[in-house]
Formats: C-alpha cells, structure tokens, sequence
C-alpha cells in the first residue's frame, strides 16, 4: 500500500445475510474524517457500501460504528489520529446488522422511550411564562441533556451484550436527566421503572459506557446516581406506608 | 405496494415537522399522526442550528421591532402581515418549550436570558448555549414520545406527492430497510421537509438536505416561491462547512483579512461583524476578490479569520460546541487561535408556496418551516428567526391539518397514480443502464451551483449555470444505480435526491436570471441595485414538462414602506 494512502477495511453483510470484509485505499490528501472516507469509498469505488451518515458534526447521532475495535461516531474521529494508516469499520455491536454498517435502530429507541425520558408535571399548564430554572438548577441535569442518542454507549456495553432485556446506559442517563430537572414531576413514576429488573441494578459500573460517550456524559455515574435516587425512594416509601 | 393510512401526515421530522406532530397529536387524541422521515427524526439538520431563536419576551422589546427587523433585514420582500402573525405567535412556543424541559440558558434569576444576533435592534435571541436546535429537537421529540397517536415512520424515503382533485391523496414512500414499495394515505398532510442547501458543495447543511419536500410538491404541480434567494451564511468553517455561530460575532467576535485588519466597517459602518448575513456575507467576498483573503494550510480556498481570541473568557459558556468543534475538526482552539471561515449555503428562503395559514394551493395539504415560504424572510432571513418559525407555523400547521382531518374523510386512492409511480422507481430509475455515475453528476452540479448561482451572480455566469444544470439533466437520464440490493439501498436514495436536486437547481438558476436586481441574498453584479418599481414582487415557479413556469404575485406591505436598507 502506498504511503499517500490509508487502508479502509469494512466490514460487509449483503442481501442474503453474507459477511465479509472490502478494502479500499483512499488518499490521504482526499478525506479528514472516517465519514469522509467513506463517502469517498461509495462516490469512487464502491456504489454499493451502505452506512448512515447526516449532519457530520457530530450532533445528529447517525454514524455511530466501531472504528478499530473501538465505538466511534465516523463524522468526528479524525483518521490521521487514529495512530495507523489502517482503519478497520464494523458497525457497532450489540444491535442487529441491517446492511453493512447500517444496523437496526429501533430496539434502541423502544428501551429509550420506556423510561418516559420526558417532562412530566400534574394538572394544567399554564403557558404564558417560564419556569424558572437557575443556572446551578440546570448544572444539575447539563450533561446528561447532551445526549445525541448515538447508541455507541450501549455497543460498548457488557451488560447490554449478553442481557437484552437491559435497558441500558443511554436509556438510564435519560431517565436521571428528567429526574433532577426542577420543572418535572415525574421521578416517581420512572423510578418505578428503572428500580425493577432490568433497570440500574444490572449496571456492573464497568464504566465503558462513560468512556466511549463523544459528548462527555457520563451514564456511569447517572446510573449510581438514579440508584441512590431509587433507595431514597423505596425508604420514603416505607415510612409513609407505616404512618 | 404496502399502504398505510393516518388521519394527518408529515413529511419530514426536524422541528417544524415534530413541532406539527404534537400540536395535531394534542389537537385531538382521537387523531392518528404519521410522521414520515427519510431519517430518525433526531437525525434531522434542525438539531444543527445553534445560535438562538427571537421572541419579544422583554418588556423593552416590542412585536412591532422584532417585524420591523425581519422586514428590513428581508430586504422588503417579506409579507408584513405574515411577519405581524409571526411575531406575535413566538412566545408561548419559547414558554411552552420551556415547560416541555427546553434547557433555555437562564439569567441568575432563573429566568430565560437572551442575547444579541445579526440585524436585531433588540437582543432578543433566546438560546440553550450554542445548540439551540438540537436543545429544541430533544424537547419536541420527548414530547412526541407522550402520546400514543404519534406513530413515527423511521427511514421512509418520499418519492413523489399525489393530489387528486386539488386534494390530497397520497404520498409514495421507499422503505429504506426493505425497499418496501409503502404508500401513505392521509385526509392531510404536512410538508415539513426542510430546505434545499446542498445543492450546493460549500455548505452547512447536514447530508441529508437534499431539497425532497420542495421537490416533490413542485412536481406535483404546487408553486415554489421564491426559491433563487440561497442565504450564505458568513462563517461555515474551512474546509467542512461546518456552522460557526453568528452567535459568535453577536458577542463580539471580528472577522479580519489577509492584512489581519477588520473590514466590516466599510461595508456596514455601524452594525460591523453584527450587520445581516447577506451584507457580511458580500463583504468577505469583496473581500476575497480584493486579493484581501487568507490563503493558509487548506489547499486553495481562501477565506478571512474570524478572531475570538479576545472572548477566551465566555467561550465555554456562551460558545462551547463551536470551541469544541474547532479544536475537534481543525486542531484549533479559538481562545488563542483565528477559525478560517468563508460564506457557505445556509437556508433556503424561497420554498412551496403557503399563505399566513401555512395552506397551500391545494386542499388538505399543508407546510412549516425552511420547506415552505410564507413569507417572513423575504430575500434574507435573519439570524434567529428560523428555529422560532418552525415552532410557531409547525404548531399551527398541525392545528390546521388536524382540523382538516377532523371534517374530511379518508379519500380513495388514485390507483393509477401510485402504480405509475411505482413502475417509475423500478421498471425505469433501477433499470437505468447508461454508466453515469451519480455520485458525479451531484459533485458536478455542486461545483457549478456554487460558481454560477453564488453570493455574486451575473447573467452570464447564471446561464452557464442553467447550460450545466442542463447538461447535468441529461446525463441523468443515462445513470446505472450500481447497487441492485432490497436492503438499505444508499446508492438508489442518492440517485432519488439527485433527481431532485437537479429539478430545483433550475428553478434557482432559472429564477435568479430573471431576477433583474440585487434583494437580500441575490446579488446581481449587473443589476447591483434594489428595484422595487418592477421587483418587489414574490417569483412563483410552476412544474411544466418543458421546465419552470414563472409567474409573481404581490408582497404584503402594511406599516412599513420599502427604503434604503443601511446597517
């Protein structure tokens, strides 16, 4: 291979559910990003190579695959950091394949969604103001609000891998997200949920979740967070129960 | 041939369409939503914007300068009465959106602060930081997630609009993950597609903006308005594109020249870096032109430094994902270094034609935000006054197709049409066999999109532009799709969006051609001047099988009258 070249290697599974790997040689003056690389493998060499891609800026959350071993959004890892001239791209594990690197989303989202990762207040709303929020009410929940739904936290998940009922480090950021904003009402609800079997107590805090997030939350420590969050409940429970 | 059927449909899931969605879904619980996207609808460019979103929350500020601004700063071309509508609907989406979880960045107080942008007398920005799209899309999308009548179509790629009787009958979708042939059936619908900016190589659009929505209606014979007005926005990063906020001029970043010297002040001597998109915009081009522009490390684009250098302190909380993604995509941190920056495709102003209901031509078919123009912008929209529309006409869009739906029964399907239509994307687009790549003719028509049809336009230089567009058109009809798979099929939704884009790119070029004047975001060097005695007037282009039909209708003055626009 020639030094003005990376070697792209990716992985690929076709109509029929055959895998395999392609490579492609893509000049380095040409491309910056691992997106960028495939593009250019799809506009020049290969019409057939699949992958999902949108804003490339690293905030719609479509391009989340696995770049050297390693769950990555393509958009923002910059290949000539990568510390080899060749990159090897598998979509992310954990998640069915569709085609390629496209992988079926929808189980993801199903989980997310099932800790109503939403505000929830009673009664009527009145719509004609704010409610206020100082900004150290907002520190409160900031990060986790960053969330860009990539799903690499839960490709890089143990738990997620061999439990599938689990919801998972996103999911479970999520529903702490909601929980420590000052204008919702909901926590008792999503406690409920996330208290029960397949919620925070099957989180091993091997933090591998934490450590692939490209937007710096950290469901790690949300998860201990909405575990503490989940004693205090369950207590509070009890004594209003005894009175 | 897989149908479904919904009382209202939206084309599109960025934040007009899933602002439509929740206004529709709360309309009525009884009301089933379709939300149809090509995408997730988290995926959509509105998660981009970053800036801020204007609204008249202060006592200080009044509805009539907030218009005021948005008429000016459209060069007079928008319609005041729609702007007087528009402003006067902001607010309670900022307090709704705020009670949905809307991290709006805050005063001390707790309230929700507000800053300066480009052309506003008042800063009346609201903001989440520098990701206000994506604060607001996460917002809309958990709410979307509360009602059980929302039923979302992930990956559903539209290919065509059918209307029968001037009424709305179907939309024709792929199903990506199968290439499912899937007709959606509604009472009405929603285009809520975005805009159309990567026509064009230089750009701060997501992929995924191909134009589709205007494309399909146009085809289905509903009027595009005003489509020739492109904004560039001064700042797209080099050599990404991506976005830098207007934000960051608005407190207080410089733009600087070869030379290392601000040049704002002779092209707009009292706003400076804070003037309009379109006037700085210009300027740097003049700039470049001038032999003022920078030449560094990014091969041969020149471009001019937009200098933060002196705001190192607020670049974390005021600016943080720009300083990010600079550090991230160009190995630059702004608190010590100058960002490369040069104008790049922004926001389509022009858009299907909709009045001050967001109605079209055509019953039960209805649109929001950068898909549609009503018009607010104009010739040049101003900064902050997109995301805030896609909230106020989204939410009213939805009231209206909900109503529509609730008095109109489900029509039959025209048959004929969603066969044809069919036969169209199988028998002839897949069949294709004439070795042209798509891939190419898109790079092509970038290239001489961003040449001919620019921030700078000219006769000559506009139909060079339409001659390619031309060309471009006929070796389309000559493309081999060379991925022949059912699954995720990239390469066919590629040659779908081309088709598309190649349709519209006339509708620009041709409109720009006859667009004897500068307004706004066209500028003419011929024609360098505003000519309100035979161009204040809104362009309408109808589909015909010879090409764009062009007619124009009337602007909307009430209170204020066209003058000099000085910043």
């Amino acid at each position: 291979m020639s030094e003005k070249n990376y070697e792209f290697v990716v992985k690929r599974k076709d109509d029929n559910g055959k895998e395999s790997y392609s490579s492609y040689e893509v000049p380095k003056d040409k491309i910056s990003t691992v997106l960028e690389g495939l593009i250019y493998i799809k506009e020049n060499f290969d019409q057939t190579l699949s992958f999902r891609y949108s804003c490339r800026m690293e905030i719609c959350g479509s391009c989340g695959m696995e770049v050297n071993g390693k769950p990555r959004t393509a958009c923002s890892t910059i290949v000539s950091q990568l510390g080899t001239d060749r990159v090897k791209v598998d979509p992310m594990k954990h998640y069915e394949v569709i085609k390629d690197l496209v992988v079926d989303m929808d189980p993801f989202f199903t989980k997310y969604s099932e800790g109503l990762p939403y505000i929830i207040r009673e009664g009527e709303e009145d719509y004609s103001s704010e409610i206020p929020q100082t900004p150290e009410q907002f520190k409160e929940y900031e990060q986790y609000s960053m969330c860009i739904k990539c799903g690499l936290c839960m490709a890089a998940c143990p738990i997620v891998g061999s439990d599938e009922d689990y919801m998972g480090p996103a999911p479970l950021a999520a529903v702490l997200r909601y929980n420590k904003d000052n204008r919702d009402q909901g926590s008792k609800y999503r406690l409920e949920i996330v208290d029960g079997d397949e919620g925070t107590s099957r989180c091993h805090f091997v933090g591998e979740c934490t450590e692939v997030c490209p937007k710096g939350v950290d469901p790690s420590f949300a998860i201990q967070r909405l575990r503490m969050q989940g004693v205090r409940y369950e207590l509070g429970k009890f004594f209003r129960r005894r009175k | 041939m897989q149908i479904i059927k919904e009382d209202v449909l939206i084309l599109g899931g960025g934040m007009a369409g899933l602002r439509a969605a929740v206004a529709a879904a709360e309309y009525n619980k009884n009301i089933s939503v379709g939300l149809v996207s090509k995408l997730y609808p988290l995926r959509s460019h509105s998660v981009s914007a970053e800036g801020g979103t204007s609204a008249v929350l202060s006592p200080k500020d009044n509805f009539d300068l907030h218009s005021y601004d948005t008429i000016k700063g459209s060069d007079y071309l928008a319609d005041q009465d729609a702007v007087e509508k528009f402003v006067r609907l902001v607010p309670e989406q900022i307090y709704t959106t705020d009670h949905w979880g809307c991290p709006w960045s805050r005063n001390p107080d707790g309230t929700i602060s507000q800053r300066d942008f480009g052309g506003l007398s008042y800063p009346r920005a609201t903001f989440a930081a520098d990701k206000t799209g994506f604060h607001v899309m996460q917002t809309l999308f958990s709410r979307a997630l509360k009602y059980d009548n929302i039923h979302i179509y992930n990956e559903y790629f539209a290919t065509s609009l059918i209307v029968e009787n001037n009424s709305f009958n179907a939309i024709t979708t792929i199903n990506l993950k199968n290439s499912e042939y899937t007709v959606f059936q509604g009472k009405s619908l929603i285009f809520a597609a975005g805009g159309a900016g990567r026509l064009y190589q230089f750009s701060t659009y997501a992929h995924s903006v191909s134009g589709d929505g205007d494309a399909i209606a146009y085809r289905a014979g509903l009027p595009l308005k005003d489509l020739e007005f492109i904004q560039f926005h001064p700042t797209g990063l080099v050599p990404s594109g991506i976005l830098i906020t207007e934000a960051a001029r608005s407190e207080g970043g410089y733009l600087l020249n070869n030379e290392g010297k601000r040049f704002m002040e002779k092209y707009a001597a009292t706003k400076l870096e804070k003037a309009p998109r379109d006037i700085v915009s210009r300027a740097i081009m003049w700039e470049i032109e001038a032999g003022r522009g920078v030449k560094g490390k990014y091969g041969d684009t020149v471009y001019v430094n937009l200098d933060l250098r002196h705001m190192a302190d607020i670049l974390e909380e005021k600016l943080p994902m720009i300083t990010d993604i600079a550090k991230r995509f160009n190995g630059i941190d702004p608190a010590e270094e100058l960002i490369p920056v040069r104008p790049a495709t922004h926001y389509t102003m022009g858009g299907i034609h909709v009045n001050n209901d967001t109605e079209t031509p055509v019953q039960g078919i209805y649109g929001a935000g950068e898909n549609v123009c009503i018009s607010i912008h104009g010739a040049n929209r101003l900064g902050s006054n997109s995301t805030n529309e896609c909230l106020a006409f989204g939410n009213l869009a939805g009231v209206k197709a909900a109503e529509y739906a609730m008095s109109h029964s489900m029509p039959s399907l025209n048959n004929d049409k969603a066969k044809a239509e069919e036969t169209r994307l199988w028998d002839d687009l897949m069949k294709r066999d004439g070795g042209e790549n798509v891939a190419k003719i898109r790079e092509d028509l970038r290239i001489s999109m961003d040449a001919n049809v620019g921030v700078f336009r000219t006769e000559d230089g506009i139909n060079n532009g339409i001659r390619n567009i031309k060309a471009l058109q006929e070796r389309f009809k000559k493309i081999t799709i060379g991925d022949k798979s059912k699954v995720f099929n990239l390469e066919l939704e590629w040659a779908l969006e081309v088709g598309f884009m190649l349709d519209l790119a006339e509708v620009i070029a041709k409109g720009a051609v006859l667009r004897k004047e500068s307004r706004g975001g066209h500028y003419r060097k011929d024609y360098p001047e505003r000519d309100d005695a035979n161009f204040l007037k809104h362009t309408m282009a109808t589909y015909s099988t010879e090409g764009p039909k062009f007619t124009y209708i009337p602007v909307t003055i009430t209170k204020w009258k066209p003058a000099p626009r000085v910043y």
